[in-house]
């Protein structure tokens, strides 16, 4: 049964560190916010990070991923952020129209702004045998140990050193798995090296310019083989190597979950090293569709630090466009949030993020 | 596997223990965990067969957006059982192919 | 950051070389190792991070601007108290002390499994390519509710691998069910 349809100020859709950040910012500005989330529990990725953050402290360094969520979504509450859980939005129709499904029930939802912040979906890696059960993605192991405190297996391939797949072999190694080895197709490990350091004192060997050829088993994975690559990943014979393990996760890459924006029309960026397509945004984080924004991995593969600045933006700049915020107030809240966007995407791992989100600004037309 | 202890997230308190029925067997489970964990605590890991090569598939990205690991629940096919909260009694079968949808008294009542 | 055809370093093997460690602004000389327990930062790479220098209530850790900059120690300042050990997110922190007896140094690191070990047992030391290099005493393992989980552990070493221990060889957890 359709219902009449139901109006809103501020949409968010996904309570993850982007949109509790955006619902926060927005809310405090006096606009009324409605955040909707698919899953039974809010937070996104970030209560299954339960490692220490880095940046400064005004990007919580040092305190854990579990801790920010809870305190964002203590924000959230007191800001008076209505959440709506179980709910999927399945469509951004024309006029801002949200399509929403909870259970076997859906309705229409307008709003006069919307925050798409519905991050990032786990890559694969095809081969002989990857349909497995015991091969899985990497985040898929690190919500079954950190959320449901289930363990998928006891010895574990991960392959993918960059950083998702260096922090959930540590996580493993905390649940009580072995991680057999990390093998990384790469001459090179692309995540931090101290997170590196971590698993190699652990004992964990990192295996770079390699890659896993088959999983094998009966029933499920009780082996795979891996074998060196040279430097076209062309797999190197007689370097075959079989390892005994139940466990596969794969960590090669996350790429935005962008249905919504597709399906509204926003133009879009081709970036490969931010995950792929990517909605294109000006400097407040609106599309190219007035009144929507995003915010997050869905604008391109970065942090969790990054994801809650871009969210603070994205709802100032709603506010803003709301009216509930002035210009100049408004000018000044974002310049701060840019400052601090700008000292995460500098060194050698952020200088690449900077430059993509230049060409996303610079593309606005053009594309 | 359950992690009963953990050295970031501690102790876990475990909820209420409920039984499902496993292709006719009974299995401990916690109430509200999703059907999949409770499976894999039990040393479960084969969900369910494809229609085409019978190929054995289970979980694979464990937040409801594969469907690798959808089973008939409650008569019900193509469940995510990664997603879905165990209940007591609840009876969870490993799906073949599709499945056989079947209507309930539920669905007659529904409009469209 | 180099790229292929590097040296061995940190970006390819994920321990940070003997000439990237003495490179780094944290990394302590050999003469202020030898006066006493002294505090070993290992943070060779430029990632956007500082809650050391705010955590060091003497001042020895400097940051600043960028925050990418790697971490100035200055070994003066440091009462080797190991207040930024288990604040580091990178697990990069350490303390040394070589004069801790005749042939003994102690090593203290950051560790986040379980078991602990407890005062008094008898551990392996390993390097920081995981490899066992010696039987070890736990001297004290320091865990309080500021520490956030991370736990401190201290062992007595062989004086002669000093800066070569950097934790101990995980042993069999009984945490599961």
């Amino acid at each position: 049964m359709v219902e009449p349809m139901n109006k809103v100020k501020v949409a968010v859709v996904g309570a993850g560190a982007a949109g509790i950040s955006a619902s926060i910012e927005a809310a405090r500005a006096g606009a009324k916010v409605v955040l909707i989330d698919e899953n039974e529990r809010p937070g996104g990725q970030l209560f299954k990070q339960i490692h220490k953050f880095f940046g400064s402290e005004a990007h919580r360094a040092g305190i854990r991923g579990i801790q920010i969520g809870t305190d964002l979504l203590e924000q959230a509450k007191e800001a008076g952020v209505q959440i709506r859980l179980n709910t999927v939005v399945y469509g951004l129709f024309a006029e801002k129209c949200l399509g929403l499904m909870c259970g076997d029930h859906t309705e229409e939802l307008q709003a006069d702004v919307i925050i798409l912040a519905t991050g990032a979906s786990e890559n694969t890696l095809a081969f002989p045998g990857w349909t497995l059960p015991g091969v899985m993605g990497a985040g898929a192991a690190q919500t079954l140990i950190n959320i449901h405190r289930t363990l998928p297996g006891d010895r574990v391939l991960m392959v993918g050193a960059g950083n998702v797949g260096l922090i959930v072999s540590y996580q493993l190694l905390q649940a009580g798995a072995e991680v057999v080895a990390s093998v990384e197709g790469l001459p090179y490990i692309g995540g931090y090296g101290v997170h590196a350091s971590k698993i190699r004192r652990a004992g964990v060997p990192i295996l770079l310019s390699h890659t896993v050829l088959r999983a094998e088993g009966h029933e499920s994975v009780e082996r795979a083989v891996i074998s060196q690559v040279d430097k076209n990943w062309v797999p190197l014979q007689g370097t075959e190597k079989t390892l005994e393990i139940d466990t596969l996760c794969l960590a090669v890459g996350l790429s935005p979950l962008a249905e919504l924006a597709w399906m509204a029309g926003c133009q879009f960026i081709h970036i490969s090293p931010m995950g792929g397509w990517i909605p294109v945004h000006d400097e407040n984080m609106q599309t190219t569709l007035p009144g929507i924004y995003v915010a997050g991995d869905l604008t391109g593969i970065e942090e969790a630090s990054t994801a809650m600045e871009e969210g603070r933006l994205a709802g100032l700049a709603a506010a803003e466009a709301l009216g509930c915020l002035s210009f100049e107030e408004g000018a000044m809240k974002k310049a701060e949030v840019r400052e601090r966007l700008e000292t995460l995407r500098i060194g050698s791992f952020g200088k690449g993020r900077s430059l993509a989100k230049k060409q996303i600004l610079e593309s606005r037309g053009t594309v | 596997m359950r992690v009963g202890d953990h050295p970031i997230l501690g102790k876990v308190e475990w909820g209420k223990k409920v039984t499902m029925i496993v292709d006719g067997h009974p299995v401990e489970a916690l109430e509200g965990e999703p059907i999949a964990t409770a499976l894999l605590a039990a040393g479960r890991r084969v969900f369910r067969y494809t229609t085409k090569l019978n190929e054995p598939r289970g979980v694979f990205c464990a937040l409801g957006r594969c469907t690798d690991c959808v089973m008939v629940v409650d008569g019900q096919p193509n469940v995510r059982t990664c997603v879905t909260p165990v209940r007591d009694g609840m009876v969870i079968e490993t799906q073949v192919g599709l499945g056989q949808w079947c209507y309930s008294k539920k669905a007659d009542k529904k409009d469209g | 950051m180099k790229t292929q055809g590097e040296e061995e370093g940190i970006r390819t093997t994920g321990i940070p070389s003997e000439e990237e460690l003495e490179a780094s602004p944290g990394y302590p000389k050999a003469e202020a190792l030898r006066k006493g327990p002294i505090v070993v930062i290992e943070c060779v790479q430029d990632i956007p991070c500082n809650p050391c220098e705010a955590a060091c209530p003497k001042g020895a850790i400097k940051v600043g601007d960028p925050i990418t900059s790697l971490p100035i120690f200055d070994a003066e300042k440091c009462n080797a108290c190991g207040t930024c050990i288990p604040i580091c997110p990178g697990q990069a922190i350490f303390r040394v002390d070589m004069t801790y007896s005749e042939d003994k140094a102690s090593v203290s690191f950051p560790y986040e499994f379980l078991p602990l070990p407890k005062k008094g047992d008898i551990v392996q030391g390993v390097n920081r390519a995981g490899e066992v290099v010696c039987d070890a005493t736990v001297l004290r393992v320091q865990q309080p509710k500021g520490f956030d989980h991370t736990a401190v552990i201290t062992l007595s070493v062989p004086k002669h691998l000093a800066m070569k221990v950097r934790s101990l060889k995980r042993r069999k957890a009984s945490i599961k069910e």
